[in-house]
């Protein structure tokens, strides 16, 4: 595809080590690249992956051998030199079927893993390969989307950022929803409640001013409020949150987050309307600071910190 | 979970919330401070309410204070005033350092050693209370106070 217009290239076959485009060298066809999820993504992805890879890059897997290319897509085998050691993983999801099931049920399933895949690939494997009853949300897989955020062992995490050779593989990994929304099928739970408070809290540039040309920041200015612009509503935050466990009504980490994004941005002029909608009883003031949003966010945002500024510029102004 | 009552800010679409807890979610230190504080803060509160009762006694009557007072000096008791007095102490550390989480950006960029100094500072004080205090609870009482 279009990776020959980033002149460093992209080394890191990053995520998921599937890079239809970096096998030229190897001679490797691309086998995958008439499945529509690996298509569809490869554009974004490159793109996103420079920047991602920057961002990340501490969190993020080594670089992946072009040899390695599709192997871990499985049904092809990579090319029969230095063939990565498969091994097996228990994987346990939490099921559940409104038509059938009065509870949610735990079911075991076995798949082979390669270390350079991550948990999205063993769920993909369970659908594909074993039961396509399995429902679960993914769009890009590559980390942007934020469509896969999900419970695993406990934690609420992107399974496509979740690296299977990061987990003890001695024991089994356990899959679930995301916690607090409304539970429609296995996975998938509903975000309605998650965006609706989202759109809440006014989400976009407001500004009654018209620029000659374009609207003038500074590099200081852009900086202050960088770190909640990263935000892909995931819903990794909100659903960590034991507040909004328990009270559906709070407007969670990833609306006070968005809310941030605009307070704090010089160009916006709607920052007091925000923070009066977050001066609510079920707004910034139901943060009890336990931190389990920072820890959950795919995209390291700190998130909790973000809660604090707004609930400081509650007490003493907006210092932009 | 239990159910959520629609309010007027935010339509909920699905107010039969089939949200099954599953797995208790791993926290980290955050979330078991948050934990920790809820607990002593019930139980502190429960304690304070019995407390505010049975010191209002003495304006009902003195005998009938000292009665109730007298009840108290047992080793059952003083294992929870050991219980009680960590409670406060943990709860009150730990207040302090939620206030200063959500007013100062250094906190609120260090609430994990925070938290471990909390639970040190829990343990240095504990180890000079409880002992002394169970001294005195254990030894034979000389003519009461």
């Amino acid at each position: 595809m279009s990776d020959t217009q980033l002149p460093q290239g992209d080394p890191k076959g990053q995520d998921s080590g599937v890079h239809p485009a970096h096998s030229g060298p190897t001679g490797a066809p691309t086998p995958m690249a008439d499945r529509p999820d690996t298509a569809s993504t490869d554009d974004q992805s490159s793109a996103h992956q420079v920047a991602e890879a920057a961002a990340q890059s501490s969190t993020e897997p080594k670089p992946v051998e072009n040899e390695y290319d599709g192997a871990d897509r499985e049904t092809q085998p990579a090319p029969s030199h230095d063939v990565p050691e498969s091994f097996n993983v228990t994987v346990i999801v939490r099921r559940y079927d409104p038509e059938v099931d009065d509870e949610p049920r735990w079911v075991d399933y076995d798949v082979q893993m390669y270390p350079t895949e991550r948990i999205l690939d063993a769920l993909h494997r369970i659908k594909w390969e074993q039961d396509p009853s399995l429902a679960f949300r993914r769009s890009c897989a590559h980390g942007i989307c934020g469509s896969d955020a999900m419970r695993i062992n406990g934690k609420n995490r992107l399974a496509c950022k979740a690296l299977v050779k990061d987990f003890d593989i001695s024991k089994p990994i356990y899959v679930e929803a995301i916690k607090g929304l409304p539970l429609e099928k296995d996975l998938i739970v509903n975000m309605e409640p998650f965006f609706d408070s989202y759109r809440e809290i006014q989400p976009f540039l407001q500004a009654a001013s018209k620029p000659e040309k374009e609207r003038h920041q500074t590099i200081a200015q852009r900086e202050r409020f960088d770190d909640t612009t990263k935000c892909i509503l995931c819903a990794a935050c909100t659903t960590s949150c034991p507040v909004f466990w328990t009270d559906g009504q709070y407007f969670g980490p990833a609306a006070i987050v968005n809310a941030h994004r605009f307070i704090f941005d010089s160009r916006d002029e709607a920052s007091q309307v925000r923070l009066d909608i977050l001066n609510d009883k079920e707004g910034v003031w139901r943060c009890r600071t336990t931190f389990n949003c920072t820890d959950a966010c795919p995209r390291g945002i700190q998130v909790t910190k973000a809660i604090a500024e707004v609930k400081q510029a509650l007490i003493s102004g907006v210092k932009l | 979970m239990s159910e959520t009552s629609s309010s007027l800010t935010l339509p909920d679409p699905a107010p039969q919330k089939t949200s099954f807890s599953g797995t208790l979610y791993r926290g980290n230190e955050g979330m078991w401070s948050w934990v920790l504080h809820r607990i002593t803060g019930v139980a502190i509160y429960f304690f304070l309410l019995v407390h505010v009762l049975d010191t209002a006694l003495i304006r009902v009557s003195p005998e009938a204070y000292n009665a109730v007072m007298a009840t108290y000096k047992n080793p059952i008791m003083g294992l929870g005033e050991t219980v009680l007095v960590g409670a406060v102490v943990l709860h009150a550390l730990n207040g302090l350092r939620v206030i200063m989480v959500d007013v100062w950006p250094w906190a609120t960029r260090n609430q994990r050693p925070l938290f471990w100094i909390v639970m040190g500072l829990v343990v240095v004080l504990m180890a000079y209370f409880v002992p002394n205090h169970l001294i005195n609870v254990f030894s034979p009482m000389e003519g009461g106070h």
